[in-house]
């Protein structure tokens, strides 16, 4: 079913283009790829957002394009129709589209690719992603300042690095105000499934968690927080509108700047392959503002946001106990890039297994 | 309320679209009417009754209209493939894309609006007991009066119905238009209720659960109850099993309600006794009378 609608989105990009193409010219062409859709008001919308940045930037000069709910398994076809059909930089926005972007990208050596959140580049590849667990050191702080029960629960995806560091974030976080906080993790396989995620909220609220942390994209779980009177935290949008009593804060993406910046290079001829990760610092990461919460509370995580910007905190600062008993990293040191960026262990405290 | 109590209510929330939509899928197919664009017209359910709901303030106002795109889309499909006899199968597989993608177009504006929510009625969502008169209903519709007994004829035999004078189109329309009616009821429930927001394609493939739920229920409708919480409680049971950390696979987890329904199906097809008895013999059969 999926292959059907991607033929007929890749169909539809393909129309859109040759029709686009005559009077553009000369503009530069810039062009994304979603996993999600571009509604979903968590990660691709994020993504959408910054590519109308650009538009609106460099409007006069770029033309942009995207296709959306792009499935992982089947997007190297996706990904060369693009190249095909002219444009200069593509962004591919998921983790599941390092492998077929770097296959198309030998294939198009004059074409700039931008992968997110992987760890692969190429000469004409780049990989860009955003330290989104310095914003979870922070939200650990808050749950474990605000839970009664001192349980969290925590609806993830699927086990890659990036949403590992997240939860051992959380919890570092979460143990340098309450040592003994727990979490309960429930993996629900998706990224974005509305009914799937408010059946894990409900669950893990039944199972005693009375917060709620998600590394899915909907609103649902705020939702279910809101209407049991328990809370949560947004993710990659500020999702306040859906949860105004429950919402604590979330973590937003903001990854205008970024696209602007690479577009700009391309258009400037000085793009170079690099590897980007951007965070609190750069404004690529940040905090919506902190509500429902009590002054200490608030002035605590704003003193935790200015530490992590000011690099004087390192949500990684070693010696850090793996969940077998093993260390890791220098005292007084931050882990290295690499470790982050493969973590694939988590911290003490965590009592979930790690699918392998 | 005790951990006990809110994963039966899970369940139950969870079940509960599974088991509108199939209801009136089961009705369509009991005409001898296969209709797979569930999926689409729950998903077209869904968007209208967020839209109707949003724009009038009034979430009733959102159910009916999530039955009545229910309804325009099942009258689509009917003017296809009962008027014009087209092929059903490919029929109902474009009317869920066509349901998908204008569903996205249609809720475009409606993205990261908090819409309304039905409002509970005893701690409950209305529409759950409403699901269990309505299967009431179609049990005793279907097997105790003559309209019953004129739509399973139509379903098993159109030609011997049509010989009778009974109108097997008209018969048709009406099933198809009730399962319709379902269809977007279920999806009406998802938007205002389960998850009160519109996303794109926020039915996430439960138009196909409710498809494979009738075959499940070998066309009977308390069986269809059955199903849908069999479902729904395999479904929810894998999310509480992952909160105890006893380290099994949760992708095995969740693939259970698959593996379960998988299961159930060949067990069923396996006993002629259940499926024989009840499955409609022109399922899927055009009907062009003869003039």
């Amino acid at each position: 079913m999926k292959k059907l609608m991607m033929s007929a989105a890749v169909l539809a990009v393909a129309l859109g283009m040759s029709a686009a193409s005559a009077s553009a010219q000369e503009k530069l062409k810039a062009c994304w790829l979603y996993v999600g859709a571009i509604g979903d008001f968590g990660w691709t919308y994020q993504h959408n957002q910054g590519r109308l940045a650009v538009e609106k930037e460099l409007g006069d000069k770029v033309q942009t394009v995207f296709v959306e709910n792009v499935p992982e398994a089947d997007s190297e076809r996706a990904i060369e129709r693009l190249a095909r059909d002219g444009c200069a930089i593509i962004f591919t926005t998921s983790f599941g589209f390092m492998e077929p972007t770097l296959k198309v990208a030998k294939k198009f050596p004059d074409v700039k690719f931008e992968h997110a959140t992987g760890f692969k580049t190429a000469p004409n590849v780049t990989t860009y992603n955003a330290k989104f667990h310095e914003g979870r050191y922070v939200i650990g702080q808050i749950a474990a300042k605000m839970s009664k029960s001192g349980v969290a629960g925590y609806i993830v995806s699927v086990p890659i690095p990036e949403v590992v560091a997240g939860i051992n974030a959380f919890m570092l976080g979460a143990q340098s105000v309450n040592p003994d906080f727990k979490v309960k993790i429930v993996w629900i396989n998706s990224w974005y499934d509305p009914g799937k995620e408010a059946d894990a909220a409900k669950v893990l609220f039944s199972q005693g968690a009375d917060i709620m942390v998600q590394h899915t994209d909907s609103t649902a779980p705020l939702q279910v927080a809101e209407e049991q009177g328990k809370h949560g935290f947004g993710q990659a949008s500020d999702m306040i509108k859906f949860a105004p009593k429950a919402q604590y804060t979330a973590i937003v993406d903001n990854w205008a700047p970024y696209y602007v910046r690479r577009v700009k290079d391309v258009l400037d001829g000085t793009w170079k392959s690099q590897s980007s990760w951007d965070g609190m610092a750069e404004g690529t990461v940040h905090m919506s503002p902190l509500t429902n919460l009590p002054d200490d509370v608030v002035k605590m995580a704003t003193e935790t946001e200015d530490a992590i910007k000011s690099g004087k905190l390192h949500p990684f600062t070693g010696p850090i106990t793996k969940q077998d008993g093993s260390t890791i990293g220098e005292a007084g040191k931050p882990l290295g890039d690499g470790d982050i960026l493969g973590m694939n262990w988590f911290v003490k405290g965590v009592d979930d297994k790690l699918p392998q | 309320m005790d951990a006990a109590t809110a994963i039966l209510l899970t369940i139950v929330t969870a079940a509960t679209p599974l088991l509108l939509a199939a209801l009136g899928e089961l009705v369509t197919e009991r005409s001898g009417v296969l209709n797979l664009g569930v999926e689409g017209m729950m998903v077209m359910g869904a968007v209208a009754g967020f839209g109707a709901g949003l724009l009038s303030g009034n979430p009733y106002l959102g159910i009916l209209a999530a039955i009545l795109a229910g309804m325009a889309m099942a009258l689509l499909f009917g003017f296809l493939t009962l008027t014009l006899v087209t092929n059903q199968v490919a029929t109902g597989l474009s009317l869920t894309l066509l349901g998908l993608g204008l569903s996205g177009l249609l809720g475009e504006s409606f993205v990261g609006e908090p819409g309304v929510r039905l409002p509970k009625w005893l701690g409950i969502d209305i529409l759950i007991p409403v699901s269990f008169i309505l299967v009431a209903a179609v049990s005793y519709v279907l097997f105790r009066t003559k309209i019953g007994l004129v739509i399973r004829a139509v379903g098993d035999s159109h030609a011997s119905a049509h010989a009778l004078g009974y109108r097997v189109i008209l018969v048709r329309y009406a099933c198809v238009l009730f399962g319709g009616a379902c269809s977007g009821l279920a999806g009406g429930y998802l938007s205002l209720a389960y998850t009160p927001q519109w996303v794109e394609n926020m039915t996430a493939g439960r138009g196909w659960i409710a498809l494979a739920l009738v075959v499940f229920s070998s066309w009977l409708p308390w069986r269809v109850v059955v199903g849908a919480y069999l479902f729904g409680a395999v479904y929810i049971l894998a999310y509480t099993v992952q909160t105890f950390a006893l380290g099994i696979p949760s992708q095995l987890l969740l693939s259970l309600p698959y593996i379960a329904t998988i299961l159930a199906l060949v067990l069923i097809s396996a006993s002629q006794r259940l499926t024989r008895s009840n499955a409609p013999a022109c399922l899927g059969q055009p009907f062009v009378p003869d003039r």
